[in-house]
């Protein structure tokens, strides 16, 4: 399989889901700010190229499974964000009726299991999806996020000697964004290569520079195939950055000004596929301009439809509680 | 000199065990550390090895005996020394009482006891409606009722599969997936390794893409490092979903104190279980309850934690379902009727509330017995409607007495049915330590049938 050679449509597509990302969360954002949305809100802004890129190569039954900070991938897998943002607003037009809320969401219809808020619980549970799928013998891959401080959590480890031990067809997507909520990777890992974390038991790891999608798509690709084949897990360390707070409650003081604006000016993913389509394919200030109107419009609707919609009847609370 | 070689304990709970084979015969000489026999238990198959030297003299008890008390002597050895020891004769070996290395042993060598279970279950057989017409009724220890259910479920649905530590190769910890491997094969029956946070994650994640696993822990001991997993994962998955990711997934395994495993291994964990909503908590006290409950479990569309118990799994019982058969969760069962008080157990509690009974019938007292079987959620209909009719009510169960099921079932009783009341509803639990080693210690640390007969009498407000 190579995906990873894209026409001007599929990069446009591409560039098309990375700026629905940024502009859906600078909308949940505000929306939080003007109190629309509560509790935690943890934002996906400047990591948009990891789950598009390993996205556009997905194959039709593929799943994923992330943590909390997770807008971004179920935008990524097509979900639709009139009702990620009605979950977020806590409506029940959302996709848990109101009860999930931005951490807990999911959507069997597009494989996407979650939306997990404890820390890297959602890495067994994804190496469970894959252990169905081999047990399903349906060749699906299930891609499974964390971010580099959940790595550090011990039934990571069991997962990954599991998922080795029975070749599991998983990919652990590390998405190193530097900070665990306030810590910096060096002061909380031994290594600071996580790609390597899976070599004691024999998963193959690569890093990969997160924030260029074509990279990301290319190395995801590469990692999937070798699921597919039967050789079991893969790790891909996505270096990325995220430009917000860990959550909207979140200062950011362990880090300057300085270097957020550094990694905005010279390695946002949106700007070097937007380099790339001007250079290579000729893309005009005009089309851009269009691509611009039609996201923000997505993203309307979206507010629109969440703020106007209602909210979960009374009696819900005692619903879903358990499955009939 | 004449030693005796003695049948030997081979795990906290067995009380007796077979002779398999014989290594050696009279003339042999052996050393210590030669093999003399195979010793095998309902859980295991060990290798008895000597710990003296010298030639085997007699063997007193023949290769294929059964039901050898421990501390039996089994055969005699000619060891270098100069005291002439007496050796027990031959006749004797039935009358050797087994030195228990168990402290329930007041519950688990006294026969009539589970004769008396037995009755009870005889005599209502009616009472719950369960009984079908031309059945056959078989004896079943719970160890082989729970094995059934899972082997007639696996049979009938290729997405259940079981999966835990020694649950395979080793046949099971405790021997409940005994032939299971063989018949399904290793990607049905799979062990895991010793990783309880991480297999329990990895059922789950299995268990919402709509395949059925069976979780087995050790020991419930061991779920504590599984706990959020099984809570903030397994429990709350449909309800964060809005109804969309159901988990039908059963955790079983052996549940509350076994004996002399001390303070990490002792432990009734159905009032935790039992608080958190989303989880489906079951904890059997017969082989019948066991085998139809368990079906039911595995049949369930939700997280069931299935608790059972050490003790019990080698205790027989009349097992009156046919395979396909299951029975309904959330329904207790009433054992035996009464006028005077209302007892509620459920698990091993029943034991204790059973013995219990035979001792208040003595005292013309008539109790009204129900076993809860499903603790989540628990069958309120059942309750009330014998608490309004005997106005009396003692609560039995091993856990820790701090919110406790029966504290929780005291609240419901007098929330909905106070006028009916003439006694406070008493509680009989563990104690509220954490569960001791020396054997006298933890005796007194679990209930007792006397402790229940006191409780009964104080509501009924007699000395």
């Amino acid at each position: 399989m190579n995906k990873t050679v894209m026409s001007k449509k599929e990069l446009l597509e591409l560039y098309h889901k990375m700026l629905l990302i940024r502009r859906f969360e600078e909308k949940a954002g505000q929306l939080y700010g003007m109190g629309h949305i509560g509790g935690f809100c943890h934002l996906y802004i400047g990591q948009e190229a990891v789950v598009v890129g390993i996205d556009a190569i997905k194959e039709k039954g593929d799943q994923n499974i992330t943590s909390y900070r997770d807008h971004g991938h179920m935008l990524a897998c097509g979900m639709d964000p009139k009702m990620v943002m009605a979950e977020l607003t806590g409506r029940f037009t959302g996709y848990s009726k109101g009860k999930g809320g931005s951490m807990h969401m999911f959507s069997k219809s597009e494989g996407f299991y979650g939306g997990h808020g404890i820390v890297g619980a959602q890495v067994p549970i994804g190496a469970g999806i894959a252990f169905a799928n081999k047990y399903k013998k349906n060749s699906r891959v299930c891609f499974t996020y964390f971010g580099e401080g959940a790595a550090n959590q011990g039934q990571v480890y069991e997962a990954f000697n599991m998922a080795s031990l029975w070749k599991l067809p998983v990919v652990f997507v590390i998405e190193n964004n530097q900070y665990a909520m306030g810590t910096s990777m060096v002061r909380a890992s031994s290594t600071e290569e996580m790609f390597a974390r899976g070599l004691a038991f024999n998963i193959p790891g690569k890093a990969v520079n997160g924030m260029n999608v074509l990279d990301v798509a290319k190395e995801a690709a590469h990692a999937a195939d070798h699921c597919r084949a039967g050789e079991g897990p893969f790790i891909l360390e996505m270096k990325t950055y995220r430009y917000r707070g860990h959550s909207m409650s979140d200062p950011a003081k362990y880090r300057t000004r300085e270097e957020v604006q550094k990694v905005r000016e010279e390695k946002d993913p949106i700007d070097m596929l937007r380099s790339i389509l001007i250079e290579k394919h000729k893309i005009s200030e005009k089309q851009f301009k269009a691509t611009d109107a039609e996201i923000k419009a997505i993203v309307t609707e979206a507010s629109d439809f969440a703020l106007n919609s209602p909210e979960p009847d009374i009696e819900e609370l005692w619903t879903d509680v358990y499955a009939g | 000199m004449k030693t005796e070689i003695l049948m030997p304990s081979l795990s906290p709970t067995m009380e007796e065990g077979s002779l398999a084979k014989w290594y050696v015969s009279p003339g042999d000489k052996v050393k210590p550390g030669d093999i003399i026999a195979d010793i095998e238990t309902d859980k295991a198959l060990m290798e008895y090895e000597s710990i003296e030297e010298g030639t085997i003299v007699e063997l007193i008890v023949k290769e294929g005996t059964e039901n050898i008390k421990v501390n039996s002597l089994i055969a005699i050895i000619e060891t270098e020394g100069a005291e002439e020891i007496n050796i027990r004769k031959v006749d004797d070996i039935k009358k050797i009482e087994p030195v228990s290395i168990d402290n329930n042993e007041q519950v688990l060598s006294e026969e009539g006891n589970l004769d008396n279970v037995d009755k009870n279950f005889e005599d209502n057989k009616m009472l719950n409606n369960e009984t079908i017409e031309n059945q056959v009724v078989n004896e079943l220890t719970v160890r082989e009722a729970i094995n059934s259910a899972i082997a007639e479920e696996m049979r009938l649905d290729n997405d259940v599969f079981l999966m835990g530590e020694e649950v395979g190769e080793y046949q099971g910890a405790y021997k409940v997936s005994q032939g299971l491997l063989e018949e399904f094969g290793s990607e049905r029956v799979i062990d895991t390794p010793i990783t309880e946070h991480g297999f329990t994650g990895l059922a789950v994640g299995a268990a919402f893409t709509g395949i059925r696993p069976i979780v087995e822990f050790m020991t419930f001991n061991f779920a504590m490092q599984a706990l959020d997993q099984i809570i903030n994962s397994a429990a709350k998955t449909n309800y964060m979903s809005g109804g969309q990711i159901n988990c039908p997934i059963v955790f079983r395994g052996p549940n509350g104190a076994a004996a002399r495993v001390a303070a990490q291994h002792s432990q009734d964990f159905a009032s935790l279980y039992a608080s958190i909503p989303g989880l489906k908590v079951i904890q059997p006290f017969s082989a019948e309850d066991a085998k139809g409950l368990l079906k039911s479990a595995i049949r369930e569309n939700n997280p069931v934690i299935f608790l059972e118990n050490e003790i019990l799994y080698g205790k027989s019982f009349p097992v009156n379902i046919a395979s396909e058969q299951i029975i309904p969760i959330g329904k207790a069962k009433t054992i035996s009727t009464g006028q005077d008080v209302t007892i509620i157990s459920y698990g091993i509690g029943m034991v204790h509330t059973l013995e219990a009974d035979m001792k208040l019938k003595e005292l013309g007292i008539s109790a009204e017995i129900i076993d809860l079987r499903t603790i989540r959620p628990i069958d309120f209909d059942t309750i009330i409607q014998s608490v309004k009719k005997t106005n009396r009510c003692v609560t039995v169960e091993e856990s820790f007495p701090v919110c406790s099921v029966g504290s929780y079932i005291g609240s419901q009783i007098m929330i909905r049915a106070f006028d009916y009341l003439d006694a406070p509803v008493l509680n009989c639990t563990g104690k509220d330590v954490p569960m001791p080693y020396a054997e006298n210690l933890e005796k007194a640390a679990l209930i007792t049938p006397d402790e229940i007969v006191f409780s009964v009498k104080q509501v009924l407000y007699k000395d």
